[in-house]
């Protein structure tokens, strides 16, 4: 019977060999998977958010609100990308403001950083969805310097502050950080959502009815006067003044941003975040974002979305950027882990549960 | 009567298909004697799903962990993804519309079950697959997109609840088929390199004798 012939002397060899190549796979997969060796994945970004986080909230930029738009084109960018948010008229907006901290309820005083999220759905199905910040450029070049810089800046629990043999450390690796440092140092505060500029930082192309590339970063620059801080207005701000000024804003009029497309010229770091690009780079208005209401983000709405700024429509492609292609990883799994919370009743305080359970 | 037995799985839903009036026409090739292969397209659509399977899931894990390439490899992980949808249904209509090769008739009676049972696992695996994944990315609000402008409809409404399970299962799912391929690979090798039963070369070009073919009795 076929049985003993598994047992015979002659199976070894065969049986050994498929017993590598059995485990083998198991072991490529595990390692493909970040179980196996101590590979950084994306999901090492997240490693530092408490269990205690709280639940359904994005594990960065957590305070925020929705908003809904239109995006206007001046049709002055569609020579230089087939997409057809440029060509058409309108496109419907929906994004969100937040300010940059991890803390879903952190004063609005607490960070220098505002941020802009938003998906722009225009004809033919496509999908435009984007993250902004109000940098002008990033910390490091690269992905990994983000947590080379945590890392290096954990307060040691001896002496209350972070250990200076591993700052020097991380800034001898990615020296660049120290003008992101001196930015943070200089740069004024803005007092208001609606007067700061927003930047992609990372790069992308676009993509002509020629199939030509033409490497870009763009803005959102506001409409509104510029306006920020002092020390002594900053310190004093109520806690949830951002947010009470955008809505008292909207309650005027609409507020106004121009989409500005920098193109980047031969010589210019295309895939490096850290380094912003001379000035006097050409810029194109592609069009007039337009922002009349906002809603609590306990509705839903965007509370559900992934801005992945890797989601762009055709006629925009993704640069090689490496903190933008690792972006879209540590998004999906902030997404994954906050939306799951939602999904199986775990979100409390993030979906308005205190509200709607006395409705039932 | 050994021939009906041997077809036994699917054959209710086999039943089925031979009351269907256009597939009459294949009906005829179920009473034949057994072949000793899977019928080529089988044989093709095996060899080239299990490539597929295989990338589109080691793709599936380097999405999920590489800091540099999720957005191409998404970009490949549904497409290869949806092609598999399509090939596995195609594959369950010419599995069942035609007749298997028979397994070895000293194999034991549990055994053979268990491999049939373990191949319409497969099979429920490779449909599921596809289902769940396109359905979380409607549930999460994203878009399955098999190319810049080849955007699939939404299967369902964004909706939280349903992002949440479709996901885990989806993961679920392509984690466990991982371990029950390795199984079934080893077991298919086993027949290859040391049984030597014909089992291995029934997925292949090879005309090994399996052994019920001598052995059977004539119906
Ligand atoms: C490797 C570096 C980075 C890490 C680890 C990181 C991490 C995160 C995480 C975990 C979230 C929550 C996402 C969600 O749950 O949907 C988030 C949100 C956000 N990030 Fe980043 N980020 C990085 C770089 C950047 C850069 C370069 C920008 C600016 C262009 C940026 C802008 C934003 C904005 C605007 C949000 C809020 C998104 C929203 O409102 O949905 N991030 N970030
Ligand atoms: C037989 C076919 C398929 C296999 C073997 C497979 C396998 C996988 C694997 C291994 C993962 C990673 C799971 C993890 O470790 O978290 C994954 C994730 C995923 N797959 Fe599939 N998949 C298949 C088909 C599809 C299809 C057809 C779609 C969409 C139309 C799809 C969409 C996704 C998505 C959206 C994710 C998760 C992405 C995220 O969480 O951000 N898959 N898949
Ligand atoms: C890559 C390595 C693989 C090898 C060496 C292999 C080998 C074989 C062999 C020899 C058979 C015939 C066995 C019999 O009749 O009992 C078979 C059948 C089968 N295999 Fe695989 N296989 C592989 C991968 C896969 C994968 C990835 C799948 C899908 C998940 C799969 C699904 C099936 C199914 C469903 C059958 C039953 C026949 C049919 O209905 O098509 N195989 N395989």
């Amino acid at each position: 019977m076929d049985k003993q012939k598994i047992k015979s002397k002659k199976a070894i060899i065969p049986l050994v060999c498929i017993g590598v190549l059995a485990a083998g796979l198991v072991l490529i997969f595990a390692w493909s998977a970040g179980l196996l060796g101590n590979r950084t994945t994306t999901a090492s970004f997240l490693k530092d958010i408490p269990n205690s986080f709280p639940a359904g909230y994005r594990r960065a930029h957590s305070k925020g609100i929705c908003f809904e738009g239109t995006f206007r084109s001046t049709g002055k960018l569609a020579p230089f990308s087939k997409a057809t948010v440029f060509s058409q008229d309108s496109s419907a907006v929906l994004g969100r403001f937040s300010i940059g901290t991890v803390d879903p309820f952190a004063a609005d005083n607490s960070t220098r950083t505002v941020s802009m999220a938003m998906m722009i759905s225009s004809e033919n199905n496509q999908q435009w969805r984007m993250k902004l910040n109000n940098h002008p450029f990033f910390v490091t070049h690269d992905a990994l310097g983000v947590i080379r810089r945590s890392d290096a800046y954990k307060i040691d629990s001896t002496t209350g502050k972070p250990n200076p043999a591993l700052v020097s450390a991380f800034l001898k690796d990615y020296p660049e950080a120290q003008n992101f440092i001196d930015w943070a140092d200089k740069a004024p505060w803005v007092n208001s959502f609606a007067v700061a500029e927003y930047n992609v930082i990372n790069a992308f192309y676009l993509i002509d009815s020629k199939g030509n590339k033409h490497a870009v970063r763009w803005s959102m620059r506001p409409h509104a006067p510029f306006s920020a801080w002092s020390k002594e207005e900053r310190e004093h701000a109520s806690h949830d003044f951002l947010f009470d000024d955008l809505k008292q804003r909207l309650d005027k009029g609409a507020l106004y941003w121009d989409l500005v497309m920098t193109f980047a010229e031969p010589g210019d770091e295309i895939e490096n975040p850290s380094k912003a690009w001379p000035a006097n780079r050409r810029q194109i208005v592609a069009g007039v974002l337009e922002i009349k209401r906002v809603f609590d983000q306990t509705e839903g709405g965007c509370r559900d979305i992934n801005f992945d700024p890797t989601k762009v429509p055709a006629g925009i492609e993704v640069s090689k950027d490496p903190v933008l292609t690792a972006r879209a990883g540590i998004y999906a799994h902030s997404y994954n882990a906050r939306v799951r919370e939602i999904g199986y009743g775990k979100a409390t305080d993030a979906i308005g549960k205190k509200e709607t359970s006395k409705d039932k | 009567m050994s021939q009906q037995k041997n077809l036994k799985s699917g054959s209710r839903i086999r039943e089925w298909f031979k009351s269907v009036k256009i597939f009459k026409l294949r009906r005829r090739h179920i009473n034949r004697s057994l072949p000793l292969n899977f019928n080529l397209t089988g044989r093709i659509l095996h060899w080239l799903m299990a490539t597929l399977i295989l990338s589109t899931m080691f793709i599936g894990l380097g999405m999920m962990t590489s800091l540099s390439s999720r957005p191409w490899l998404i970009d490949l992980h549904i497409p290869i993804g949806v092609a598999i949808l399509f090939l596995c249904i195609l594959r369950f209509v010419n599995r069942i519309m035609n007749p298997i090769p028979a397994l070895p008739s000293d194999m034991p009676k549990i055994e053979k079950k268990m491999a049939h049972f373990m191949h319409w696992v497969m099979y429920a695996f490779m449909f599921a697959l596809p289902i769940t994944g396109w359905g979380q990315l409607s549930a999460g609000g994203f878009q399955a997109k098999l190319s810049q402008n080849i955007i699939l409809p939404s299967l369902i409404d964004q909706n939280p609840v349903l992002y949440a399970w479709l996901h885990d299962i989806h993961r679920g799912l392509a984690w466990s088929l991982f371990f029950i391929v390795v199984g079934h690979l080893s077991i298919a090798l086993l027949h290859a390199l040391v049984m030597k039963d014909g089992i291995f070369s029934s997925m292949t070009w090879g005309k090994d004798k399996i052994k019920k073919e001598t052995k059977r009795p004539s119906a």
